[in-house]
């Protein structure tokens, strides 16, 4: 059974999912998930070696269809609804040259 | 609370006796009436909803067909896609956000000959059991606003128990549909995976989720199921198996039908209040004075589906909601690099139990965590649709309670995640399998507050999960 996660672990994920945290959620979210995973303590303990996994109701397969162009949805209307646009795309603040 | 039925309503507006126009309108007054009070909307559409209405009594001073649902009032969840008009999934990152196109399901309504009068308030993204995670403030029980209407569709079902419209739409990730209709009075169905298009609905984990309709009256859940359900392209998970119209099963009986209840949902260790049991074995008496064959069944691996959702929906959410990231739609916090821009955008725009589920997602698919977590519930989801697949080879439908409980007051559950996450135990694992269930109510709890049965069945058993929720209401009249 993995350890019980802790404050460095929350601290991680937080980064990789984009979200900053402050000293208060920080402890208060450790304690919170701890709960949650305490709870799949019982997941943890099967022995399910021998059980495929089911990671979809239905067994689906990649649908295709012919490469050839459709409708679209409109150009303008979609870039309207960005936070900011030009000339056709998406405008985003300095990637280059920052901290990875 | 009782008005006329989507039925009673389309069937008057395709004779001409009454006009869409009059009958939406008295929609929008009862909404603008007591909706400052219970807050089932977000937004209300009411010169969209006009403007349509008048078309349909065109269409019908045409002489031409307006549609089986003809003037019906709807209300949508907002976390389903509405050309032009703010999708919210009550959260603050999508602020401002007007999609281009429209969910399957909206399309369909409308061409169906229903009015869209608004959205309806959910918990942030579909992510709650009480519809208190919206950023917009909660809504309220119609039947007592000191209680939640559950969640995470709270808006619609609070819409249909008010009185508001006769149908509405809400999404089913691992109960909520079923758990809000079950706490507020009212029909919830959540079809089987892949039977309704998702195509327009916000993803929350993509795997489980479902749309389906909330209704008053189990007749007129069957007329919105079968407007919405079907084949869609835009849906490559959507089922391309032929539809029997479900409600040419009303009426059927259950006259020699099996029907299981489920031995897990009705014992102690699921925390099911006794006089939420009470109504359930109510519900198996009437069954079997109707002709059905009743008996207890065993779905051990059911017990195991808290645990199991809990780590796939969160490992789906943190995926899915990688996207808002103030790039494409939506809110943006300004900042001199795009990682702070997207830093600052996702910490100011999602609330605390949207975190908490991208957090946990995150943890439960990150290396070295992935097998024991990730891994073992995906497993457990292939142990309950084996011994789900075990009784149906000796039932046709099983019975359970809904909700652990009738509503409980605003406030009660919100301190502790895990006490939230409890009132669904009963609802996840037909998400978990992809099978049918809905909540069909079954008078009321020593709170004198309803209490919704669950019906469950195999892949594609929605006609007679309809049939035998017709027995049930008919069974109280």
């Amino acid at each position: 059974m993995p350890a019980r996660i802790s404050r460095d672990d929350v601290a991680h994920v937080a980064r990789l999912a984009l979200l900053e945290l402050t000293e208060d959620e920080l402890e208060r979210y450790t304690e919170q998930l701890g709960a949650v995973l305490d709870h799949a303590t019982d997941v943890e303990a099967l022995d399910l070696s021998d059980v495929e996994p089911l990671s979809h109701p239905l067994p689906v397969r990649n649908v295709f269809r012919e490469d050839v162009p459709g409708e679209a949805l409109d150009r303008q209307e979609v870039l309207g609804q960005a936070p900011a646009a030009e000339d056709g795309r998406f405008r985003v603040p300095a990637i280059l040259g920052e901290e990875p | 609370m009782s008005g006329p039925t989507a039925l009673e309503l389309a069937a008057a507006v395709r004779s001409g006796q009454r006009t869409a126009r009059e009958v939406v309108q008295a929609s929008l007054d009862a909404i603008a009436a007591r909706d400052g009070e219970i807050h089932a909307f977000n937004t209300v559409t009411v010169e969209q909803a006009l403007a349509a209405a008048d078309r349909i009594d065109a269409t019908v001073a045409a002489g031409r067909d307006p549609g089986p649902l003809a003037g019906v009032p709807v209300a949508l969840k907002d976390n389903l896609c509405t050309r032009g008009v703010a999708t919210t999934c009550s959260s603050k990152i999508l602020d401002g956000w007007q999609p281009p196109y429209d969910a399957t399901v909206v399309t369909r309504l409308v061409e169906a000959g229903a009015v869209v009068v608004g959205k309806t308030n959910l918990d942030e993204f579909a992510m709650g059991s009480s519809t208190e995670n919206s950023a917009f403030g909660p809504t309220r029980n119609p039947h007592d606003p000191t209680r939640v209407p559950g969640g995470s569709s709270g808006g619609s079902a609070a819409a249909v128990a008010a009185g508001f419209v006769p149908l509405s739409l809400g999404s089913d990730t691992g109960g909520s549909i079923r758990q809000p209709a079950a706490l507020c009075g009212v029909v919830g169905v959540k079809p089987t995976y892949g039977r309704v298009s998702r195509y327009g609905l916000v993803a929350f984990a993509s795997s489980l989720d479902q749309i389906g309709p909330f209704a008053a009256t189990v007749a007129d859940a069957a007329a919105c199921y079968d407007a919405i359900a079907g084949w869609d392209r835009f849906d490559s998970t959507s089922i391309a198996e032929p539809l029997e119209p479900t409600t040419e099963a009303l009426g059927r009986g259950v006259a020699g039908l099996r029907v299981g209840v489920v031995a897990e949902m009705t014992g102690e260790q699921m925390g099911i209040a006794p006089d939420v049991l009470a109504r359930v074995r109510a519900a198996a008496d009437a069954l079997a004075a109707a002709g059905a064959v009743v008996d207890e069944v065993s779905v051990p691996a059911a017990v195991y589906g808290l645990s199991a959702y809990y780590l796939i929906a969160p490992a789906e959410a943190s995926s899915n909601l990688a996207r808002f990231d103030g790039v494409r739609f939506g809110l943006r916090v300004d900042a001199p690099t795009t990682a702070e821009m997207q830093r600052a955008t996702r910490t100011a725009g999602f609330g605390p139990e949207v975190k908490r589920r991208i957090m946990l997602g995150t943890y439960a698919l990150s290396a070295g965590y992935y097998d024991a977590y990730y891994g073992q519930a995906l497993k457990v989801r292939r142990l309950i649709l084996r011994d789900f697949d075990a009784a149906y080879e000796r039932f046709d439908v099983l019975l359970s309670p809904t909700s652990p409980t009738t509503a409980f007051e605003l406030g009660a559950k919100t301190a502790d995640p895990m006490t939230m996450y409890l009132n669904d135990v009963c609802t996840i694992p037909s998400n978990l399998v992809g099978h049918p269930a809905l909540s069909v109510p079954y008078g009321t709890g020593v709170d004198g507050l309803p209490v919704g049965v669950q019906v469950m069945g195999p892949a594609l058993s929605e006609a007679m999960l309809f049939q035998v929720a017709d027995v049930l209401e008919g069974s109280l009249a």
